[in-house]
């Protein structure tokens, strides 16, 4: 049994007790314990729990009983998805011993798929941050290279599925948080159509750009995975109900290549990115056009203010979303307050760090009286200039490719006393969130210094479908996505 | 030195739903229960949880709307009000800023003298209430939240009040008016309708007028503190514009709270807290249309309002205002009495046997007239049966009690109750003979002596109504006994 077997290879193995699932899950926890100290990326691990779920599975295996589709399958989720089991601390010291009195819709959504959830994976504070540096409880390194970050915010889950300690994983993506880490860690990340999978126990950064979704080995996997998390859930006013988008079988067709692929390419935009990453990226498309792909070059007029109106969107709504880690109900609480004032003022300035904070200056200020009309209003215009750019662009092409980072991963500390230019760094992913639409990073080559590059398609709303069988034609014929860390 | 003034009242209203659940999650709304009993993550404002709109309560509140005659929006959203208070457990209040759900519509109020009056409507606007704290531990407040998520309509007047008395009527009618409709329980010593009026006076002194700077009232809790309060309040600011000359100026508008123990107000709070709530859409939740189907839907629920149906009692039954007004002060008397009268009987008749003996069982079994167990087209036939003099008042009484308890129609009571007055002229003539010669002195008393004669006409009737163990109709007694001595 291979580290790096995939979640449907593993699944079918332990379904035909060609390996038991006590046993994969055995051999993930022991390399957890092995190879994690150095990797970070779990803040931490159900090792008795995993264990006994996997038992149950087995036995009802062996009895022959039903089990769900990714039963016994070892999977990880990020720390901001709420679990009654372990703590979901967010990253952040606010939450650090917080347990949740309830479980995230997509956690219900795994147990009842028999998946065995081993542990919940590190992030920036509150899934504020592009390398997961930001997280207050634990420093996450690249796979590929220790020295380096393995992006973020869902580093954690990224260098999880990477590093062979579990099958696959769940991160979220504000303004790239899952398609970033993915490839920078060299796996396949899938930002869902705002409001297909249920954000209800995601512990909201963006309401409005927030979105729960696979780290996967490959596209297959990526599908097997939102075939269990994506539909309706009325506990999510923003949840897409079923007469606004019907849920497809993602796995059903998704060998089917497209035939006369129209790919849109904006050459500007990717002007911007190192040369390793253009070059990957047109050999990616190259790869797609001897498919029988065509290639049609456009623009994206309003790409450009995508950072400014996301850093005044998602912070004015972190601001208020925030405003509940006071030390008064749960949390954080400062020991030195004096008075109710001193509970909130300290406990969120002991509690919080200085990402967070910055974001909720921010955002508190974008919304202030005065300001509103000039920031947060026009930030929405803004947004709206951004979906029609989409529009356009899928009126001509069934999909847009671009780099999902200008660069490979970069090195830790590097761009810690710059915000402005972490920020920058996520140009080619933000705009997806803005729009709504539904983003993959998927492997597509490998700099000089063996760092993975990630090719990022992008469709239209609710056509997850089509998007996993886009990156499944560049799968099918490449094996990026297979390469895997020498052991 | 000439002075007189105006009083100028406009009243905030808190209006609590009577839903089943709370407003943006499935807890059940029950009161008096153990603290944090009836809460939710989502109430609790627990991290990931997500609000979800209660329809019944935007039912409710268009209802409402529509019974002050206001503008119903067709599209409408939530929004976030932000400020810090420990019983609002996310920080942020979700209500309705720039788009109410109604506004634009006048309330028509009854006054003393029996004429109306129209005070305009604002807005209406729904949002969640808050918990409560309690400050009984010592060092520590504690923070109850059952009452968190309550749904509350806002409901702002214009300033076209002007008298203590003509707010108490507002605020009953208002009462009224929503126990009509069924949309809230409107008990003010339960917090379910809470009034807080901005009171000031425009005092003309040789000539020139003077606004005295508006205070607003809090803590009132019953029709009488409100009332007593704007008087209160009136003479408060007269005395200080005699005294200081203080006139309204931006930002001094102060806050007093009603002291019930020595009636008066007390200064709560001198300046008005320059609040930025900063407002913003909640990315949460999504906007709500209404749609001419729902609208009218909803309108059909409407039904006759309090104050037209009293007027119309008035105008079309004859009643007098005060007999109209006890009819209509409950929703269930005014429809009871209605049916019954529409059954076929004199409206007075009808109104006396309700509100003399009626709502007095009702109130002693404490329940309501339509609950008694009798049917309008009984009581209507007990009217019949006073009116043509088969009963007697006191009898109906009888009867009416009786008929709660038994099944039977008013005439069987009164036949085996020997209740039924003797109306056979015959049958009551042989009395009076009888009568006639046993009391020769009385007649000839009656006939010829003008001092005695009432006195004596007075005796005969009672024999004669005494022989008939009090069954003979007194006014055919009457008739027939004139009748025999004038001969």
């Amino acid at each position: 049994m291979s580290d790096f077997q995939t979640a449907l290879e593993l699944r079918d193995a332990i379904a035909a007790q060609h390996c038991s699932s006590t046993q994969a899950v055995q051999q993930m926890l022991n390399r957890i314990e092995q190879v994690d100290p150095t990797v970070g990326a779990y803040l931490s691990i159900f090792a008795d729990r995993a264990i006994q779920d996997a038992k149950r599975i087995d036995q009802k295996i062996a009895a022959g009983q039903p089990v769900g589709p990714l039963a016994g399958v070892p999977v990880a989720v990020k720390d901001n998805l709420c679990t009654t089991f372990g703590t979901t601390t967010c990253g952040s010291k606010m939450l650090e011993h917080f347990v949740a009195p309830y479980n995230a819709h997509v956690i219900e959504r795994l147990q009842a798929a028999d998946a065995i959830i081993i542990g919940k994976t590190n992030l920036d504070e509150f899934a504020m941050g592009s390398s997961t540096e930001n997280s207050a409880l634990r420093k996450t390194v690249n796979p590929w290279d220790s020295s380096r970050v393995a992006g973020g915010s869902s580093g954690g889950s990224a260098a999880a599925v990477a590093a062979g300690l579990c099958a696959a994983s769940l991160g979220s993506d504000t303004g790239g948080s899952i398609r970033q880490p993915a490839s920078f860690c060299g796996v396949t990340g899938l930002k869902p159509t705002y409001g297909r999978v249920s954000r209800y126990g995601l512990i909201t950064y963006g309401s409005s750009l927030d979105q729960i979704g696979p780290l996967t080995r490959d596209t297959a996997d990526a599908a097997l995975l939102m075939n269990i998390i994506a539909g309706h859930d009325s506990r999510d006013s923003t949840s897409a109900s079923e007469s606004i988008a019907v849920k497809p079988d993602y796995l059903a067709d998704l060998k089917q290549p497209i035939n006369g692929l129209r790919i849109a390419v904006v050459p500007t935009l990717n002007a911007g990115a190192e040369a390793s990453v253009q070059n990957a990226i047109e050999e990616a498309l190259k790869v797609y056009q001897s498919l029988g792909a065509e290639r049609i070059e456009i623009t994206m007029p309003h790409f450009d203010y995508a950072i400014a109106a996301y850093y005044v969107i998602a912070t004015a709504e972190a601001s208020s979303n925030l405003a509940r880690f006071d030390g008064v109900h749960y949390g954080y609480r400062s020991p030195n307050a004096g008075n109710y004032i001193e509970v909130y003022s300290k406990s969120r300035d002991e509690g919080f760090g200085p990402e967070v904070k910055r974001r909720i200056m921010l955002g508190t200020f974008a919304l202030s009286s005065g300001y509103y009309d000039a920031y947060y209003v026009k930030a929405l215009k803004v947004r709206n200039l951004i979906r029609q750019d989409f529009v356009k662009a899928f009126e001509k092409a069934d999909c847009l490719m671009l780099p999902v980072s200008p660069t490979t991963a970069f090195k830790i500390g590097e761009k810690t006393d710059d915000p402005l230019q972490m920020y920058l760094a996520d140009i080619y992913t933000i705009a997806v969130n803005l729009a709504g639409l539904p983003g993959l990073s998927v492997p597509c080559g490998f700099d000089a210094k063996n760092l993975p590059i990630g090719l990022q398609i992008i469709t239209n709303a609710f056509t997850e479908d089509k998007l996993l069988r886009i990156g499944q034609m560049y799968q099918s014929v490449t094996d990026w996505h297979k390469r895997n860390l020498p052991l | 030195m000439s002075l007189n003034y105006n009083i100028i009242v406009g009243l905030e209203i808190h209006v609590q739903l009577a839903t089943r659940t709370k407003m943006f999650c499935g807890c059940e709304l029950e009161f008096g229960q153990p603290p944090n009993t009836r809460v939710c993550p989502v109430c609790l404002g627990m991290p990931g949880a997500l609000p979800v709109m209660n329809k019944a309560a935007v039912e409710a509140a268009i209802l409402t709307g529509l019974a002050l005659n206001c503008t119903i929006s067709r599209f409408t959203k939530w929004d976030r009000k932000s400020y810090y208070y420990p019983d609002l457990p996310k920080n942020y209040q979700i209500s309705q800023y720039d788009l109410p759900l109604a506004e634009n519509g006048y309330i028509e109020i009854p006054l003393e003298d029996g004429t109306s009056k129209k005070i305009r409507i604002r807005r209406a606007h729904l949002e969640e209430d808050a918990g409560k704290n309690t400050h009984t531990l010592g060092n520590f407040s504690a923070v109850d939240l059952n009452r968190a998520g309550t749904p509350l309509l806002e409901i702002v007047t214009e300033p076209d009040l002007n008298s203590p008395s003509e707010v108490r009527q507002l605020a009953q009618e208002l009462q009224r008016i929503v126990r009509y409709l069924g949309v809230s329980e409107a008990d003010m010593q339960k917090g379910h309708m809470r009034f807080e009026p901005n009171v000031n006076l425009h005092i003309t002194q040789d000539g020139q007028v003077f606004k005295t700077p508006i205070t607003e009232v809090k803590n009132l809790n019953s029709f009488r503190a409100l009332e007593r309060s704007i008087a209160c309040e009136v003479n408060r600011q007269l005395d200080e514009f005699l005294a200081t000359g203080k006139t309204l100026q931006i930002g001094n508008k102060s806050t007093y709270g009603w002291d019930d123990v020595n009636q008066m107000t007390v200064l709560q709070r001198e300046k008005e807290e320059a609040h930025d709530y900063r407002y913003f859409p909640d990315p949460d939740l999504v906007p709500v249309a209404v749609s001419d189907e729902w609208l009218s839907r909803i309108a059909s629920r409407l039904g006759e309002l309090p104050l037209a149906m009293q007027q119309r009692f008035v105008r079309d039954y004859g009643l007098s205002d005060y007999d109209a007004q006890v009819l209509t002060a409950e929703k269930s008397t005014a429809v009871f009495f209605d049916a019954a009268v529409r059954c076929g009987a004199q409206p007075k008749r009808i109104c006396n046997l309700l509100t003399q003996t009626g709502l007095k069982l009702a109130n002693e079994k404490q329940t309501t007239v339509d609950a008694l167990g009798i049917s309008p087209g009984r009581l209507a036939a007990l009217a019949n049966m006073v009116e043509a003099g088969q009963i007697s008042a006191t009898s109906a009484t009888v009867i009416f009690e009786t008929m709660t308890q038994t099944d039977e129609d008013p005439a069987q009571i009164a036949e085996q109750k020997n209740l039924l007055q003797k109306n056979d002229a015959g049958e009551i003539e042989a009395l009076i003979e009888q009568v006639i010669w046993e009391n020769q002195k009385a007649v000839s008393d009656a006939k010829s002596n003008p001092k005695k004669a009432k006195k004596a006409m007075g005796f005969l009737m009672g024999q004669v109504i005494q022989k008939s163990k009090g069954q003979a109709n007194p006014k055919i007694v009457a008739e027939l006994l004139n009748r025999k001595l004038m001969a």
